[in-house]
């Protein structure tokens, strides 16, 4: 079906009517209706085991619902960053990030990615085998592949896990510089991080 | 289709490049190899036949290939780097067909000295036969590899491999051991290529299916 | 309504198969089992193809419901798979004295797929109910209506040179009679399983339904 305008200018890269998804004979969401309209900024709360890392798996369609409908953008769109990093631990972190980006087929892969370990402070970590790094340093390589091909909708599964102070800063104010240009869906135990760029929420319950 | 090939060139050389980092299953599939043909050795009665001998050659060769195959979507599972695949812009079917390169690849290395120490322990081996195993090659890693990406999701993932595979491997070894024992294999290499085509074709139009929800 | 065609069909095509049509020739009354045998056989085959139709109406439609059909189908077909296997093996026993023989086509093509179809149960109880289980299953089920004409062609090619047919059940020498009286049985067992497929089926949605009033309740 055809995406649903919601304001002005905001076309609806998300959109849930009934959503609900089962593992067995476990319920873990249900009859959730939302919209994440483009540019929005969505966080997602609620308490462990509330199914926040469910939802935002059947938003980047790694997970399918198994009742109600879900429209999600097509996947070259979405970045997506969940408890793991999604990188071989044998390969470096350069090795990990040519990989991916000749999947996304990146134009200028070499510069696009010398640029993202700049900015993460892991240029002078880029050829060590990533099962040597810290898990600080594992959850910024994430970022890097998420951010890789400049998506348009950006889901991160609580990305403040694992950095330090300043790894927290550094994605502070990525978040920030990402903020009018993308889409974003965030969960978080800790939602008073992002309620300054935050556009709407939704809590889990 | 340049871009589908390239795709799965590239995970077929990421899957050589971590084999090469690591050295886990090549060097097992060898030792396997060679140690089941020692064993063999031992089970066949003294007056050694040869049919028998090739017989077991097949069981050597399905078995070691199941070896591989079972080692084959560890690395994707250990941390949960299959959801980076399928999330890539890519067919999902060229994660299949980088795989099936891969397997074939460490299968092939692992028959290359298979063959001659069977040759050395037991007796020679005609054309026919390479030619036979190739075909069976094609099939074993183009089925294997799909029923490893399902073996991967269960529970009894160890268990369930060879579960799923031998009665898909059946064909094969009859189509094998045929072309190998018989004075004119034409009709049994012509099984065989029969198989490969079918059962890739189907394994590469489900694979989708097999890594999405 | 199934059941009672099932069960007028083959009480009528066992009167015809024993009273009717003529007995064999060679093998006197023990042929008399092929009207059992055969069918049971047949219904096997059209119960693993329609839980393969399921599969593909599963992966095309992605609709779940597909997934108890096509599971329901592939149940009932190893039952009488293994009916197949039990029938053929007493009828050989009767024959030629021997409780299996690897010269009989038919037997390993079932031994193979009963091997194929219980490794089937085995993947789906290894993995949590959900869309995953169902595509699995579906991929699963599909190669299963592969295997059946490749080991069928393997067996056929490798029979010819190993195990030379020397026993041959079913000529075309077989009577009008006997056909008829086939066919009538044929008929029924497709009956019997279409019957046992709608009842398991609606005891599995039954099942289903209680579970979600249960969760709407709570």
């Amino acid at each position: 079906m055809a995406p649903k305008r919601i304001d002005a200018g905001g076309r609806a890269m998300i959109q849930a009517r009934g959503l609900g998804k089962r593992f067995g004979d476990k319920r873990v969401l249900a009859e959730l209706d939302f919209e994440v309209a483009d540019g929005d900024f969505l966080v997602v709360t609620g308490p462990n085991g509330s199914g926040k890392t469910t939802l935002l798996r059947l938003c980047v369609g790694l997970a399918a619902p198994t009742s109600g409908e879900l429209d999600i953008p097509d996947r070259s769109l979405i970045g997506y960053l969940g408890h793991d990093p999604l990188v071989y631990r044998e390969l470096t972190a350069l090795e990990n990030l040519n990989l991916y980006g000749r999947l996304y087929r990146i134009l200028q892969r070499r510069e696009r990615i010398g640029m993202l370990l700049e900015r993460f402070g892991l240029w002078d970590a880029r050829n060590e085998r990533t099962g040597s790094l810290s898990r600080g340093m594992l959850q910024r390589l994430g970022l890097c592949r998420t951010l890789l091909h400049e998506p348009a909708l950006l889901v991160l599964d609580e990305p403040y896990s694992s950095l330090d102070a300043e790894g927290a800063t550094l994605l502070d104010s990525e978040l920030a510089d990402l903020r009018p240009t993308r889409t974003l869906v965030v969960a978080t135990h800790d939602p008073t991080r992002v309620a300054r760029l935050a556009s709407g929420r939704l809590a889990l319950a | 289709m340049r871009r589908y090939l390239a795709d799965a060139a590239v995970l077929a050389r990421k899957d050589v490049l971590l084999e090469l980092r690591g050295r886990e299953t090549l060097p097992a599939m060898v030792l396997f190899v060679v140690s089941a043909l020692v064993v063999f050795h031992f089970a066949l009665p003294g007056e050694q036949s040869r049919l028998a001998a090739l017989g077991l050659l097949w069981v050597a060769i399905l078995f070691t290939a199941l070896l591989g195959l079972g080692r084959a979507f560890v690395a994707e599972r250990e941390h949960r780097l299959l959801d980076g695949l399928v999330l890539a812009p890519c067919d999902r079917s060229a994660i299949w067909l980088g795989k099936v390169a891969a397997t074939f690849v460490f299968l092939l290395l692992a028959e290359a000295v298979a063959l001659p120490a069977f040759q050395l322990f037991f007796s020679g081996i005609d054309g026919p036969t390479v030619a036979a195993v190739l075909l069976a090659d094609v099939g074993i890693c183009a089925v294997g590899t799909l029923l490893a990406a399902m073996a991967s999701a269960g529970r009894a993932r160890e268990l369930l491999l060879p579960l799923l595979f031998l009665p898909l491997a059946i064909p094969i070894m009859i189509g094998g051991v045929g072309a190998a024992t018989v004075e004119h294999p034409a009709r049994y290499l012509g099984f065989l290529g029969l198989y490969d085509v079918l059962f890739a074709i189907l394994a590469w139009a489900s694979f989708e299916y097999v890594v999405t929800e | 309504m199934f059941a009672a065609a099932a069960l007028l069909l083959l009480v009528s095509g066992m009167t015809l198969a024993l009273y009717w049509a003529p007995e064999d020739v060679d093998q006197g009354f023990s042929q008399k089992i092929f009207y059992i045998h055969v069918p049971v056989a047949l219904t096997a085959y059209a119960c693993f193809g329609w839980g393969a139709w399921k599969a593909l109406r599963l992966l095309w439609k992605r609709e779940q419901r597909y997934d108890l059909e096509s599971y329901t189908a592939i149940h009932m077909g190893t039952i009488f798979g293994l009916l197949t296997l039990v029938t053929g093996s007493i009828w050989a026993k009767i024959s030629w004295n021997i409780w299996w023989s690897w010269g009989e086509r038919q037997l390993v093509l079932f031994l193979i797929l009963f091997l194929f179809y219980s490794a089937y149960f085995m993947l789906r109880y290894s993995i949590d109910p959900g869309p995953q289980r169902a595509n699995l299953s579906a991929v699963y089920a599909l190669f299963g209506v592969a295997l059946i004409p490749v080991s069928f062609l393997a067996i056929r090619i490798a029979g010819t040179l190993y195990h030379p047919a020397v026993f041959k059940r079913d000529g075309p020498d077989m009577t009008g009679e006997m056909f008829a009286a086939f066919c009538v049985c044929f008929g029924g067992m497709l009956a019997l399983a279409a019957a046992l497929y709608a009842n398991e089926l609606t005891g599995k949605r039954l099942d289903e339904r209680l579970r979600d009033l249960r969760e709407a309740l709570a």
